[in-house]
């Protein structure tokens, strides 16, 4: 590549790219099972992940009634309480908000993007869809083995995860659970893959890199951080089954379990949770890296206006990408490693808050001395920079090596990670679903149903997190089955243990209103047309839609401008698309 | 209107929920009131920057929202603004971080004159360990736990013969007096936790994990566990009694008297 | 996790490089229409599959220096029995390096289109590998004989799991190989085999270079190594 020198060079004719070749279907099933078209992938990738939600969603009412009404539901034992709890984390972390950010939207929005007319390896691309639904199967598959899914937590901290004192550690649960994981990052890979070398390979003509869409910044970024990060969870997995299989001595010492000593010796525990936060720290960023360029998008298209500082919101996505790596042990003060490590890891750690309050501060900035329209896409960011901060900023007590001692292990912690990683980044899927979806089904979804939804979802969530933190900060560690009798909990903390329960079920049974809606609006919806958020990116300028396979017909686009030309001075229309000539009236200003 | 007046409730309420509600940390019980003195700090800036956000936002939405014939101002960027924004947040994140490393450096530098205290850890109870007269603390193995040694406490260490073991019973610690407690675990990882003295740590197995307090006043406290470790984890509890100096000391006598009963015929 | 954390640097560096061609400081509201910019890759496939090989190799290279981060660190506590090594694995790396000499020289002729130095080179090196990967279960069963078993000592097991690791990504190439076999032997495009039997090369090559790590993590002396690196550092 050689530099990209500023100022106007004039238009290039589009028809001189070669229509790359393409597998074309031909049948049914190769267009819609064993789909090769990133678009058909991403709705399967989209459909699973939202339905290994659903079940996730589930699993927490269950635990919220344990919590909230303790003794009350008879079939809610320990053990199926911590099973619950490790099946609800696992599979929102990795199984949904990975799969549903990298390869739902990663796979539907990189191609239309960027101009290109599909992933780069597309054989490859519908492999990993199918190795990812295997990964889901046998994770499914461990609720009806014998002993059910592991209860481990979704940290799988070993020794416990391996020892009869946890379910499923000496039956097939923790087996299960590994292995899906394996299978889950075999799959990721190869999708990985294509988003990565789609993004620096197939972009269209005129699309330099500063030219890009926020959001296909956040999706490349988070690639490239998973397939580095991932590769540790795949060791930590590899080692934790030599040691339930065969024997081995990686991660046990000798210890005793159930008062028998154990034929194991000089292994470390913490080892493992070296391995585990190494991938588990990036993965926080994997999942809010996607969030933060998708939202960036939303703003500035409701707003209309550019999103405020482009290139400072790039820097900051890379510098937290780098940045997130060395950050891992912040998740383990309290874990027995040298005290010493304290010091690096809480000023690493308070560091990555800079870059990302950056990102806070454009977004805001682009709202102000915009042209607000609070449309139900617009609600839902808005609604992510009140979570997101709110969630951001706890994480600065939990980062700060000392405050972090009496919080660690308790409810704050969970208040925490659910506010800034678990609500916020769904609240961005949300958006994102009201965004896109007239792109892919040329429907509108219902504006009432949508708001009724946003409302209930986002109060809803920050009752249930907000007061949770208080809990936390009173001393009640997390991951108790039943709080019991604590001699330091006023009675008052089980009512409003009660009370998130009750607000937790309204939130979930609200979900319901969002499916309807997915499905009814499929036929019933108001018809969208090709853009009908009046956007500037290449997604909305396709010739059909929903897009067709090869999404661009004859000739693929060229790109004459940066993505967030809107309202530009002097310009007749309130936005330019990247691939709109500069033939209509573009002011001075605009060419600097 | 409506969303504006909602972020503004929402800012109004998590206000008023911080200062009115029940719910808040239990009163301290050692010397780690410096702890609390950052938190507190921390509360006091990332309130401010959630209160300034969402208010701003709240402002902006009102001030900015769509009317027939507004456009939206175009400017790609400020540097100044940007710069100014970053250099704020730095020196916010660096009046956390800095007093919190100070704290911390104490916190892990444990005091001459602290007693050992042996905390011992396993699914699902927990037992101590005392020195006795000689004030040290005998090796111990894991390999040599049994029925009549739960703590794996080596035997042919001299310094061994007078430990106090109290399995599954409660502690107590006289008051003032600074206790460097050495956690160790049998089984799976715990965590050694009292609310009230904002101190806690995890026990691996396999090494031997520290924290140090001072309890400063009397009463009685108890102990949790805070790292999952199977299905009987919230019944993992414990008791810690914090005596005046003359009650623990007459306690530690009929300890150390019982303990050399019940030793004696093993030793044989 | 230090051998992790400088893979991690190399490929940051590599990474800030790359972007600093990239324009990144470039104020992209003041460029309008195409912007002079490399020529769009003359054969698309080609430098796609290229690239996606590197970022796989990257991926892979994590992964293997994530296991030896794993070594390093549990080689530290005191129960860790070294695993004297079977003297085939010296004739094993041989076998290796052959292999990867003969799949070199086998894209040397695939560029000049030489056929049957092509058809040579590719069986050789596939015989080569096959050698090597027998070998290597020639080694497992030689120190299961001996009494070194899995379970017996962490280390024991870390050099099953190692070469372990590294043979099935050999046995994942030599399927990528046999296909290239296949294409050439069907006389394919020129420009296709030339692309697969380079991509087989660049993958060995990068399988040798980790063997040897592997190798010298295994034997003793990189275990001093280690020791003075840890003495500098404290």
């Amino acid at each position: 590549m050689v530099d990209v020198p500023l100022g106007h060079v004039g238009p290039v004719p589009g028809a001189d790219i070669e229509d790359v070749e393409l597998y074309h279907p031909h049948s049914w099933i190769t267009k819609y099972v064993f789909a090769q078209d990133a678009k058909v992938i991403a709705i399967q990738y989209s459909l699973t992940a939202l339905s290994v939600g659903l079940i996730a969603l589930v699993l927490s009412w269950l635990m919220r009634l344990q919590l909230g009404f303790p003794g009350v539901f008879s079939f809610i034992d320990a053990n199926a309480y911590y099973q619950f709890i490790t099946m609800h984390g696992m599979m929102m972390v990795v199984y949904v908000l990975t799969a549903l950010f990298l390869g739902g939207f990663g796979n539907y929005l990189i191609p239309l993007m960027v101009g290109a007319r599909d992933m780069v390896f597309p054989y490859v691309n519908m492999l990993s869809f199918w190795v990812y639904l295997l990964a889901v199967l046998i994770l499914i598959a461990s609720f009806f083995a014998p002993g059910g899914p592991t209860g481990a937590g979704w940290t799988l901290y070993p020794p416990q995860a391996i020892l009869s004192g946890t379910p499923g550690g000496q039956e097939w649960g923790i087996v299960l659970m590994l292995a899906s994981l394996m299978v889950f990052i075999i799959g990721f890979t190869m999708g990985g893959l294509n988003y990565v070398v789609t993004v620096l390979q197939a972009r269209a003509r005129g699309m330099t890199l500063m030219r890009m869409p926020l959001t296909v910044w956040g999706i490349f970024t988070a690639s490239f951080m998973a397939l580095l990060a991932f590769p540790a969870l795949f060791v930590g997995c590899v080692m934790m089954m030599f040691d339930r299989i065969f024997g081995t001595s990686f991660f046990l010492p000798a210890i005793v379990e159930m008062g028998q000593p154990l034929e194991r010796s000089g292994g470390s525990p913490l080892l493992f949770q070296h391995l585990f936060w190494f991938f588990g720290h990036p993965e926080v960023y994997i999942v809010a890296l996607p969030a933060f360029g998708i939202v960036s998008d939303l703003i500035s298209t409701h707003a209309r206006r550019n999103i405020f500082g482009y290139r400072m919101m790039v820097w900051a996505l890379l510098a937290i990408g780098a940045l997130s790596f060395v950050v891992w042990a912040h998740h383990m003060y309290v874990s027995g490693m040298n005290p010493y490590f304290g010091f690096f890891f809480a000023t690493t750690t308070l560091i990555i808050a800079i870059p990302t309050a950056i990102k806070v501060y454009n977004w805001i900035l682009t709202l102000w001395r915009g042209n607000i329209h609070l449309t139900v896409p617009m609600l839902f960011a808005l609604a992510f920079i009140v979570t997101f901060v709110n969630g951001g900023l706890t994480g600065l007590f939990l980062g700060n090596v000392v405050v972090d001692v009496p919080l660690s292990d308790t409810m704050f912690v969970v208040a925490h990670f659910h506010m800034v990683m678990g609500v916020a980044p769904i609240l961005v899927i949300f958006g994102a679903i009201y965004h896109w979806y007239p792109k892919v089904t040329g429907r509108m979804l219902n504006d009432t149903l949508g708001k009724l939804h946003f409302w209930v979802t986002f109060l809803g969530a920050y009752a249930i997190f907000f007061p949770m933190h208080y809990l936390g900060l009173m001393g009640v560690p997390r991951r108790y089955y039943e709080m019991g009798e604590m001699s330091f909990v006023p009675p008052s903390a089980h009512t409003l243990n009660a009370f998130i329960t009750i607000v937790a079920l309204v939130v979930g049974a609200t979900q319901l209103t969002f499916v309807f809606n997915l499905f009814w609006s499929l036929r019933h919806g108001k018809v969208a047309g090709s853009n009908p958020w009046r956007a500037t990116t290449l997604e909305w300028q396709t010739p059909e839609t929903p897009p067709s396979h090869g999404n661009w017909g004859k000739a693929p686009p060229i790109v004459y401008r940066w993505a967030y030309d809107y309202s530009v001075p002097g310009a007749a229309e309130d936005f330019l698309p990247q691939n709109q000539p500069s033939a209509q009236a573009v002011s001075g200003e605009a060419h600097g | 209107m409506a969303v504006a007046l909602i972020l503004v409730l929402i800012v109004v309420g998590s206000v008023a929920f911080h200062l009115l509600s029940p719910w808040w940390w239990t009163p301290i019980a050692s010397n780690w009131a410096y702890i609390d003195s950052t938190i507190v700090i921390t509360f006091w800036i990332t309130g401010a920057v959630f209160v300034a956000v969402v208010l701003f936002m709240a402002y902006c939405v009102y001030r900015f929202r769509h009317q027939p014939g507004r456009q939206a101002h175009y400017e790609p960027e400020s540097k100044r603004l940007e710069l100014w924004l970053t250099l704020v947040t730095g020196i916010g994140v660096a009046a956390m971080l800095t007093p919190g490393l100070f704290v911390w450096r104490q916190f892990i530098t444990v005091p001459q004159d602290a007693t050992d205290v042996e905390i011992l850890g396993q699914q699902w109870q927990w037992s101590f360990r005392l020195p006795g007269p000689d004030g040290k603390l005998g090796a111990s193995d894991i390999r040599l736990v049994g029925p009549d040694n739960a703590l794996g406490i080596s035997r042919e260490d001299p310094n061994s013969q007078d430990d106090i073991v109290i399995e599954g019973g409660e502690l107590r610690l006289p008051v003032g007096r600074p206790i460097k407690a050495l956690l160790r675990s049998a089984d799976v990882i715990h965590d050694f936790y009292i609310p009230e003295m904002r101190a806690k740590m995890d026990l691996v197995p396999g090494q031997i994990s520290y924290i140090w307090f001072t309890p400063t006043r009397t009463g009685t406290f108890e102990i949790l566990c805070a790292e999952l470790c199977g299905v009987g984890h919230p019944q993992m509890r414990g008791t810690v009694i914090v005596q005046e100096q003359k009650d623990y000391q007459a306690w530690l006598q009929a300890q150390a008297s019982r303990t050399f009963a019940r030793l004696t015929p093993t030793a044989q | 996790m230090g051998s992790s954390l400088i893979f991690l640097a190399a490929l940051l560096a590599i990474g800030i490089w790359w972007l600093s061609r990239q324009g990144l400081m470039s104020k992209p509201w003041l460029e309008q229409g195409v912007v002079a910019e490399a020529p769009f890759p003359r054969d698309f496939t080609s430098s796609a599959a290229r690239m996606g090989l590197g970022v796989f190799l990257a991926v892979v290279g994590s992964l293997f220096a994530l296991l030896i981060s794993a070594y390093a660190i549990r080689m530290q506590v005191s129960d860790w029995r070294d695993v004297p090594l079977p003297k085939v694995l010296w004739l094993n790396t041989g076998m290796l390096i052959l292999s990867s000499a003969a799949l070199q020289s086998a894209w040397n002729a695939a560029r000049k289109a030489e056929e049957d130095a092509l058809m040579v080179g590719l069986f050789a090196a596939g015989v080569a590998a096959l050698a090597f990967l027998s070998g290597q279960l020639l080694a497992w069963r030689q120190l299961t004989a001996d009494g070194y078993f899995l379970t017996s000592n962490a280390a024991n097991a870390f050099f099953y799991m190692l070469t372990g690791i590294h043979g099935l990504h050999l046995l994942g190439g030599l399927v990528a190989l046999s296909r290239t076999i296949a294409l050439a032997w069907r006389g394919a495009q020129p420009e296709r085999v030339r692309l697969s039997v380079g991509l087989c090369a660049t993958y060995w090559h990068f399988l040798l270079i980790v063997w040897f790590i592997l190798l010298s993590v295994l034997t003793a002396w990189v275990g001093i190594a280690l020791d003075i690196c840890r003495q500098l550092l404290t």
